[in-house]
């Protein structure tokens, strides 16, 4: 038993907190948020690539680096912590896809890129309108060759070309960005990761059918998982904003981290983040090595981190006061981001009722 | 990161189990008393197979068990629904206590009957006006000789009525500040000048005591740390977090929640059953959650203090979480049960109104809170 990451996990961890600190300060943020359409560079991505992120949880044989989901979500935490625009989380949704479900043809063209950061990917969930899960898309090909529909709320598909599309039965189509899919950016709660709709008309695409059943739903998994780990890092970066202004500010001649009505709240913060985390971990850890509890833990990760990235937030807002609620100071982006992160991939409610399907209720 | 129980854990756990499962006695009885000599002989078994005070180190006659193997040994009682060891306060902070501040002649006095049960410990700390502030206690202790004169009252306190030796902090020094002048002395109960009176809690059952302590007399040889150590050796009682606390409790919600689950299934329900309602599936999801993120928070706590000495901050957190969690496990099992939960003798009335005391007993929620602030968080002291 060890329930602690090992020292090559500690070190991608310390060197993705000191290359994103150095990269993505909160002013950098803000740029890339307010005035970058895509809300990154191609430096920025080009960067990102030379670290291998793109392909860190791609098998060698696909071009990645073969690491498993537990390194995935420590990259992912420290993502969040830095609340880095990127489109980092899109491409590696869509080639988790392709390495659980797309043909040896398939992988070739499509994962290869991906995993080696020479395109940049992105999975299409929902239809337009969208249910109320992601497993309620009904959006069916045509005939074998091409999908014609909308699909909505899909992330960075201004930027990608080679795009998963989720559909009826849960089954994947690779598409590629050309003449028959029309892109139009839709303005987002988040502003550091653009969401845009898309319409096929007769788009040609490729059915995955490399995969099964399981290992499709262990890739949803891992997608949901790391989306969890940014929210904890979305939630630790929010508290530690929370904990410094609380011992800054002072009203009534002291600081208000003395009065209880604000430290027992900071308190019930780092309750839900370790808490959180823990539970990511579990999920990433279950995910590579096993696969009976992974789907449980995954769900229990995503269930218990979209409630605690929002809380976490909107509570440091409330320690922050008035402050926090302007455009001006920096919260806003780490609440939207996690708000957004709560409802993708499955919201809580959605997590928690696979919760109770697993358990027996 | 590894998840799995190393093979040395695996052999331990197996052990153990097989053990418990060829010696449990079975249900305990109905009556109070006959519960606590059933528990007492019970932990007599226990003891001399070897199983008690697994934490301890092995030449005070313990298993020197890993924080793991404590842990899973607090998993593996409660999963097998064994009954509790009748000296519990002993085991977990009186012996502890000896072993880590005692003489050489105490720990050869005390620690053998701590393990066997033939003598039982209880707690003498809380006082009708020292609660979550512990060290503004007023029980005065006055040197006599040899001995000490000590005169003062008591509040819950488990197992008084059973006890032999009373883990009693008592003020030594009225002029010193008041976390100095204390002095930790073990208090033979079974002398005239302690009365003991049971407290009755809003189960109707009584579990503690009042201490009423006229004159009591003290042998100074029962001091345990020095004179004027009283607070720093009753510290360490509490921060002796037992290891495997959190886990054991962890099991328990299980169980519950199990039996919680189960009662769903059946409990009809708006022309169905209360597990196909959506709010109740949802709550009950998450309380399933919640105490899953207790037993991981608690293991990434062991191994933190495994690998670095010292808990690392989740492990804090897991008493708040603990009544958190089983507060609001009791409360939806009462809104599942319905009007039924209005006669007294159902099982989830009990265990609501039991569950009242989570957020209170050892450290209420506030002053745990008011602890995460301060030493992990670093805000400011109040005070």
């Amino acid at each position: 038993m060890n329930f602690d990451l090992n020292d090559d996990q500690r070190a991608i961890k310390q060197t993705a907190r000191e290359f994103l600190t150095r990269r993505y300060p909160l002013e950098e943020v803000r740029r890339l948020a307010l005035e970058e359409e895509r809300g990154f560079t191609d430096d920025q991505w080009r960067e990102l690539s030379e670290l291998g992120w793109p392909g860190l949880a791609v098998p060698e044989a696909d071009g990645g680096q073969g690491l498993g989901t537990v390194e995935l979500v420590v990259v992912a935490e420290e993502l969040g912590y830095a609340v880095a625009p990127s489109p980092l989380h899109s491409t590696t949704s869509a080639a988790l896809l392709l390495a659980a479900a797309g043909t040896d043809s398939q992988r070739e063209r499509a994962l290869a890129p991906l995993a080696a950061g020479e395109r940049i990917g992105t999975v299409a969930v929902w239809d337009d309108p969208p249910g109320r899960s992601p497993s309620e898309a009904m959006l069916a090909p045509a005939d074998d060759d091409t999908l014609t529909g909308r699909k909505v709320l899909v992330p960075d598909a201004g930027a990608a070309e080679i795009i998963v599309v989720v559909g009826a039965g849960g089954r994947l189509w690779l598409i590629e960005k050309g003449d028959r899919v029309e892109v139009t950016p839709t303005p987002g709660l988040d502003p550091t990761r653009k969401l845009y709709a898309l319409e096929l008309d007769g788009a040609p695409a490729d059915e995955l059918r490399g995969g099964n059943g399981q290992t499709v739903t262990r890739a949803h998994a891992q997608i949901a998982t790391a989306l969890a780990a940014e929210s904890v890092g979305i939630a630790q970066r929010a508290m530690e904003m929370a904990v410094s202004y609380a011992k800054d500010r002072e009203q009534f001649d002291r600081p208000i981290g003395a009065y209880q009505a604000v430290s027992h709240r900071c308190a019930q913060m780092l309750l839900e983040v370790e808490g959180a985390r823990s539970a990511v971990l579990h999920a990433a850890w279950a995910l590579d090595h096993d696969p009976e509890s992974a789907p449980l833990a995954a769900a229990m990760a995503k269930a218990y981190a979209s409630d605690c990235g929002f809380r976490v937030t909107a509570s440091s807002l409330q320690v922050h006061g008035g402050i926090g609620f302007t455009w001006e100071h920096d919260l806003h982006f780490l609440l939207k981001r996690a708000k957004a992160n709560a409802h993708a991939a499955g919201d809580a409610r959605f997590h928690r009722e696979r919760v109770a399907e697993l358990i027996g209720l | 990161m590894d998840l799995t129980l190393t093979a040395e854990e695996q052999a331990f756990r197996d052990e153990l189990r097989a053990w418990i499962e060829a010696n449990h006695p079975g249900p305990k009885p109905d009556s109070d008393e006959a519960a606590f000599e059933f528990r007492r002989a019970w932990q007599r078994t226990v003891f001399d197979a070897g199983w008690a005070g697994v934490a301890w180190p092995q030449e005070y006659g313990g298993r020197g068990a890993t924080l793991v193997e404590q842990a899973i040994y607090g998993e593996e009682m409660v999963r097998a629904r064994a009954p509790a060891l009748a000296n519990g306060l002993g085991l977990a902070m009186g012996g502890p206590v000896v072993i880590a501040h005692g003489t050489e002649e105490q720990k050869q006095r005390y620690l053998g009957p701590i393990l066997s049960a033939e003598e039982i410990w209880c707690q003498g700390f809380s006082e009708p006006q020292s609660g979550s502030d512990l060290a503004s206690l007023r029980t005065k202790a006055v040197r006599d000789g040899d001995e000490w004169v000590v005169t003062g009252q008591k509040v819950w306190t488990t197992l008084a009525h059973e006890a032999k030796w009373c883990m009693l902090v008592a003020r030594t020094d009225p002029d010193a500040p008041k976390h100095k002048g204390l002095t930790y002395f073990l208090m033979d109960m079974k002398q005239p000048g302690v009365q003991v009176r049971p407290l009755v809690q809003i189960t109707g059952e009584a579990e503690f005591n009042e201490l009423f302590i006229e004159e009591a007399r003290i042998p100074n040889d029962n001091i345990v740390g020095g004179e004027g150590n009283g607070w720093a050796v009753a510290i360490t009682t509490l921060a002796h977090e037992r290891a495997g606390l959190a886990l054991a409790l962890q099991m328990e919600l299980k169980q519950l929640l199990t039996a919680v689950i189960e009662r769903a299934r059946e409990q009809p329900y708006n022309g169905s059953t209360a597990a196909a309602d959506e709010i109740i599936r949802d709550r009950l999801a998450q309380l399933y959650i919640e105490t899953e993120v207790l037993r991981l928070n608690a293991y990434r706590g062991l191994t933190a203090q495994m690998k670095y000495g010292v808990p690392g901050p989740e492990g804090s957190l897991g008493k708040w979480h603990w009544a958190e969690i089983n507060q609001a496990l009791t409360e939806l099992a009462t809104e599942i049960e319905g009007p039924a939960a209005m006669a007294r003798d159902g099982r989830w009335t009990y265990e609501f109104l039991r569950a009242r005391a989570n957020s209170i007993e050892g450290g209420t929620t506030e002053i745990l809170k008011n602890i995460v602030a301060e030493r992990i968080l670093g805000l400011p002291r109040m005070r």
